[in-house]
């Protein structure tokens, strides 16, 4: 037996699990052949960006239990550091694109210092600062970024000589992205390396006890969520061609959290259902615009009432643990009868 | 016999509170060393001290020979001390054997990348670990709940997972919190056994407890505290018969044999 991910069903291990990941692979694979309408292929390109987004966090959040709620910070140095790298020193998108990844890990590995002596609340208020500060970094360097102008104009990648420009195209870049990233997850999170991540979110004194080194192990995971943000980023930058340091603000992090918790925190497949509803919502709901903003609002407070490790979450773990309150209160004795 | 653990003068303040004052304690290797007081006497305390959980206020800890005053428990852990907590510190949303896994981290190797290409470090260490935990769960008698989540196991076998997990970690001394509290005296009975087959097996154990049958059926020495300081240290006769020892247990006066009756 191996290390049972937690909240996955036992029938869909195994083999079982690779026919069922393989058929929804080949199904992805062709369906731009079958359905290749720009609209529903845009949809799908911002799902998968946003499956790897909120996957990053994920492990963030929801594997080593730090609260991270600035992960747009990450998002956003990826995607400026692909557009610098492209326009400025013309590298080519498949360099740029681990290249800006690595960056964004180094800020992550920044970020992750204050893990060492705060959580909670406090962890969260401070990634929320540093999110703040690059995006303000990139608002007010002009000389760098463009300022609140943006950058213009980013080349396409190519790819053997084919330009990838049209969304049909871009969608096998995203799905290979997050392929790459779940199949690189999925690898970490059921090891050594996973297994001492957990252990930090269920308790951290015991894991220490343990010898395992949680200063080294957060920065770590920090460093590996960041690092994904940055990919995501540096492919978001040459598709959208524009990018701007209002795209990157507070909501953008707030949005990306939203879809990890309404998904379920601590599985692999949570953040991904997340993203899906999520940005089916935006689509289904855009007739009402803003308002959709008080659906997903609504949504989220009747996920921490009903299902607080979200809709595919672990039930097996500390995430799932409901707090007495008001909607679980004992049962009201009967009133005695009058005398 | 040498001295593997050795504590020298340690002080702990917490403010005005002198929660352990000036203690120093020697534990031979291949001894189980019992440390016992009444509540409050700073015997967690003082194991959280010897562990790197708490820094001492003053003092210092050796600990085969080497002062480990000021490492971090992390750094203890590797140098082969392990510990079991009071408040069950389980994993409590993981299966026993995960539980036992995790204690396995620092005799294991796999880093990112040896994870994300699965080598041959990844595949060692994940039937290393699959291998030893499971010895390790049949020699405590829990092989049949591997896959039970541990904080659905009754209390007295969480306290044995806890033990097996520190097991894990193939230490040179265990400290063990209040192994036996809240076990019925058959499960205690047990568990001495237990901790006298561990001595045997030539681990040096540190326990705290509050049951006297236990320790002194089992303990070599004792190092009973109060109020924060040590008032005797020997073998459990040499401490039964201590007149310091009986006053803090059992007040003044009535024992010593002199006025009362």
């Amino acid at each position: 037996m191996t290390f049972t991910a937690p909240g996955r069903a036992p029938w869909f291990q195994g083999r079982n699990r690779a026919i069922g990941l393989s058929l929804l692979l080949l199904l992805l694979l062709c369906f731009p052949q079958i359905y290749p309408k720009s609209y529903v292929m845009g949809v799908m390109c911002r799902i998968f960006m946003y499956a790897i987004l909120t996957g990053s966090l994920n492990i963030i959040n929801g594997y080593s239990g730090q609260f991270n709620i600035g992960h747009a910070g990450f998002f956003c140095v990826g995607a400026y550091a692909e557009a610098l790298f492209a326009m400025k020193i013309g590298l080519s998108f498949w360099l740029a694109l681990p290249l800006a990844g690595v960056l964004a890990a180094l800020i992550g590995l920044v970020v992750s210092l204050p893990t060492l002596r705060l959580r909670g609340i406090y962890l969260a208020i401070v990634t929320l600062g540093a999110s703040e500060i690059i995006r303000l970094l990139a608002l007010n360097w002009e000389g760098l970024t463009g300022g609140p102008m943006g950058i213009k104009g980013i080349p396409s990648p190519m790819f053997f000589g084919l330009k990838i420009s049209r969304s049909p195209q871009y969608y096998y870049i995203f799905l290979f992205l997050a392929v790459l990233f779940y199949l690189v997850t999925d690898r970490v999170v059921n090891s050594r390396v996973g297994r001492a991540w957990v252990s930090i979110r269920e308790d951290e004194a015991a894991a220490q006890s343990l010898g395992v080194e949680t200063a080294r192990y957060k920065a770590m995971n920090f460093m590996y969520g960041a690092f994904w943000a940055g990919v995501a980023g540096a492919a978001f930058a040459p598709y959208f061609k524009f990018i701007s340091p209002d795209m990157f603000s507070l909501d953008e992090g707030f949005n990306i959290l939203s879809m990890v918790i309404i998904g379920g925190q601590g599985t692999l497949v949570g953040p991904v259902v997340g993203a899906v509803i999520v940005n089916f919502l935006t689509e289904v709901l855009r007739p009402v615009s803003q308002y959709r903003m008080v659906i997903y609002a609504l949504l989220i407070i009747g996920m921490m009432w009903v299902r607080p490790q979200g809709l595919v979450g672990a039930s097996n773990s500390i995430l799932a643990e409901k707090k007495a309150g008001f909607w679980r209160r004992k049962p009201r004795r009967p009133a005695a009868k009058g005398a | 016999m040498p001295v593997l653990l050795e504590a020298h003068a340690v002080c702990k303040y917490f403010g005005g509170l002198k929660a352990v004052e000036k203690v120093d304690m020697q534990v031979m290797e291949g001894d189980i060393h019992g440390i016992i007081g009444p509540n409050g006497a700073g015997k967690t305390t003082f194991f959280n001290i010897c562990s790197g959980v708490y820094k001492p206020t003053s003092g210092a800890i050796t600990f085969q020979g080497e002062d480990i005053t000021r490492l971090t428990p992390e750094v203890i852990a590797r140098k082969g001390m392990a510990r079991t907590f009071q408040n069950i510190k389980l994993f409590k949303y993981m299966t026993v054997l995960e539980n036992v896994k995790i204690g396995f981290h620092i005799r294991t190797r796999t880093g990112m990348a040896s994870a994300i290409f699965r080598n041959a470090c990844y595949r060692e260490d994940e039937q290393f670990t699959e291998r030893k935990g499971m010895e390790i769960l049949e020699r405590v008698g829990l092989a049949e709940v591997r896959d039970t989540l541990a904080s659905n196991l009754p209390y007295g076998l969480q306290r044995k997972v806890e033990i097996a997990r520190a097991l894990a970690l193939d230490p040179r001394i265990l400290l063990l919190d209040e192994p036996v509290a809240g076990m019925n005296p058959i499960e205690t009975r047990q568990l001495s056994e237990f901790i006298l087959k561990l001595k045997g097996d030539g681990y040096t154990i540190v326990v705290i407890e509050h049951d006297m049958k236990f320790v002194m059926g089992t303990c070599d020495r004792v190092l009973v505290l109060n109020f924060g300081q040590k008032i005797c240290e020997g073998t459990p006769d040499q401490v039964r018969q201590d007149p310091g020892v009986n006053e803090a247990y059992f007040g003044k006066g009535l024992v010593a044999g002199g006025g009362a009756a």
